[in-house]
């Protein structure tokens, strides 16, 4: 049986296919301004990567901001969703996933079955995102994986005062020009956006085993922020972005086999 | 260097009739703001000189540039001033001050100056917050909310906006009536999304206009739902820099279905107005004790 699971998000489309519960397949694309053209695309490569025609796929799940305009997608699911069953299927003793993508952040507490109890999203606010990152980056003139780096080798706490990603900037170019390291102000940064996810997980609460997923979890500096913050080990996915649309890809071999 | 879009005029105004070596109360306001710093000397309580300009990363200088450029041609200096008030962000860091008073109590105190004793509700719209102030006939605050912690809904936010369609910031207001019909507000609160709503509405097809239009009316509601949350009470009034963007203030009136009072006074110095009359009154009080 062939499923695959598409995650629309703000800024990539990520398509994983499953041949019986393998991964066959994984792509990742930018967005852009033409989600559908992109998803197109996506699934194009994904279908050569599997060696596959696009209507060997029995079923497709979407999921993601832009799930609404998937096509060919045969049931759609919501990112909550897809980040718990993605987070079971990488990781069995999950409880706790907190997905921070490029303008949502999540935390989502689940059971065994990889069944959602509650959860907690960000989605109104940069402050508590990967754009958060981005900006503040653009900021210091760094290289994105540049910035997650340097903020380790600083064990310094600058506290930030500015939650707001516009006001945090200009505090940001402050601090260069009151002269302070660089990286002290890359921990800054990630302390700040670290605190901001954990307090929206404490509404949920956080169990153990807590995995982290999505983009932002590429950043070390994020990761380790976030170590300190919870004050407990977490896990941190391979390949984090890709863990909602494998979600998808298994609430579709999910559905497919119940058939 | 490329044109800086945001980047609004900076002024500075005296009035020639009056004498400031009469024999008045030569009272000073600094306000300074986190955007914006502004500068008013008083003479007996009549608005005698003003200054509005960008602040620095510096405080201490922006609060005494600012007053010196309020001075500029009136050949006062600061030494002259008997008592000044510093307000604003930056309150704490006017090193010629004699006492420190929040922006809250002297944006009230302000417009009641501005606009009479019937002004009930003062929207202040800064750089970087917003505030809703309720006051009594006398210019005291009885109630306030504010916003300081997200952008959406301040100047800042506005400068981005500015920049990012490159459009003047003195012709935003104006430009987002020049459409053909209002279209919907963005839906992004945070103006980091805002921005790449906007960016998706351009490649739309959207023209600038259109996109100011959207943002506008986004950022009005946005303050309108903190001018609920207060309760609104009239008179009404707008003050801070914003208040001289009708893109927002009409839109504003419009879902509050209430015209906000006019004032023949800059509304962006309020603060420093309302500092400079608190300033008239503890110089008297000083005198009257000693």
């Amino acid at each position: 049986m062939i499923t695959a699971g598409m995650d629309l998000g703000s800024k990539f489309i990520k398509i994983v296919i499953l041949k019986d519960g393998e991964i066959i397949a994984r792509v990742k694309m930018l967005s852009g301004f033409e989600q559908e053209v992109t998803a197109n695309d996506a699934m194009k490569e994904a279908c050569e990567q599997a060696g596959i025609e696009s209507d060997a796929i029995d079923r497709i799940v979407a999921t993601g901001v832009g799930r609404s305009i998937a096509p060919f997608a045969h049931n759609k699911l919501t990112e909550v969703g897809a980040a718990a069953r993605g987070a079971i299927a990488r990781l069995p003793e999950t409880r706790t996933v907190i997905d921070v993508g490029a303008e949502e952040g999540r935390a989502i507490l689940i059971t065994p079955e990889g069944k959602v109890r509650d959860f907690a999203i960000n989605e109104k606010c940069a402050a508590g995102s990967g754009t958060f990152t981005e900006t503040m980056a653009r900021a210091l003139e760094l290289e994105l994986a540049e910035f997650g780096q340097l903020s380790l080798k600083s064990d310094k706490v600058i506290p930030m005062n500015a939650q707001c990603a516009v006001f945090a900037e200009s505090e940001v170019v402050s601090l260069l020009h009151a002269k302070t390291p660089k990286h002290d102000i890359a921990r800054a940064v990630h302390d700040a956006i670290a605190s901001r996810i954990v307090s929206m997980a404490r509404r949920v609460s956080v169990e153990k085993e807590v995995l982290l997923v999505g983009g932002m979890a590429y950043n070390v500096g994020f990761v380790a922020s976030m170590k300190r913050t919870l004050e407990m080990e977490i896990h941190v996915a391979d390949e984090p972005d890709y863990v909602p649309a494998e979600g998808a890809a298994w609430t579709a071999y999910d559905k497919a086999s119940a058939i | 260097m490329a044109k800086e879009f945001w980047r609004w005029k900076e002024y500075n105004w005296h009035d020639e009739n009056i004498d400031p070596r009469a024999g008045g109360v030569i009272s000073g306001g600094a306000d300074v703001g986190s955007v914006s710093s502004q500068a008013v000397v008083m003479v007996d309580g009549k608005l005698y000189a003003f200054s509005s300009m960008r602040t620095g990363s510096d405080s201490p200088n922006s609060a005494l540039d600012s007053m010196n450029w309020a001075l500029e041609g009136t050949g006062l200096k600061i030494e002259d001033l008997h008592y000044v008030v510093g307000t604003g962000y930056g309150r704490v860091n006017v090193p010629f001050a004699n006492r420190a008073i929040t922006e809250i109590a002297c944006h009230a105190r302000g417009a009641n100056f501005m606009c009479g004793p019937s002004v009930r509700t003062i929207l202040d719209m800064g750089g970087q917050d917003c505030k809703a102030i309720r006051c009594d006939n006398r210019g005291k605050v009885t109630n306030f909310l504010m916003n300081d912690k997200c952008a959406a809904g301040t100047g800042r936010g506005m400068e981005v906006f500015a920049d990012l369609l490159s459009v003047s910031i003195e012709d935003v207001g104006d430009l987002s009536f020049d459409i053909d019909e209002e279209p919907p507000p963005v839906s992004s609160t945070c103006v980091v999304f805002a921005k790449s709503e906007a960016a998706g509405l351009l490649r739309q097809g959207w023209d600038k206009n259109k996109v100011l239009a959207a943002y506008s009316s986004a950022m009005a509601h946005r303050v309108v739902t903190l001018l609920e949350r207060l309760g609104i009470e009239k008179e009404f009034v707008i003050t801070g820099g914003i208040a001289k963007n009708r893109g927002v203030v009409e839109r504003l009136e419009k879902e509050l279905g209430l015209k906000g009072l006019q004032s023949d006074y800059d509304t962006q110095i309020a603060g420093a107005l309302g500092a400079a009359l608190f300033g008239k009154v503890l110089y008297e009080k000083q005198q009257a004790g000693k």
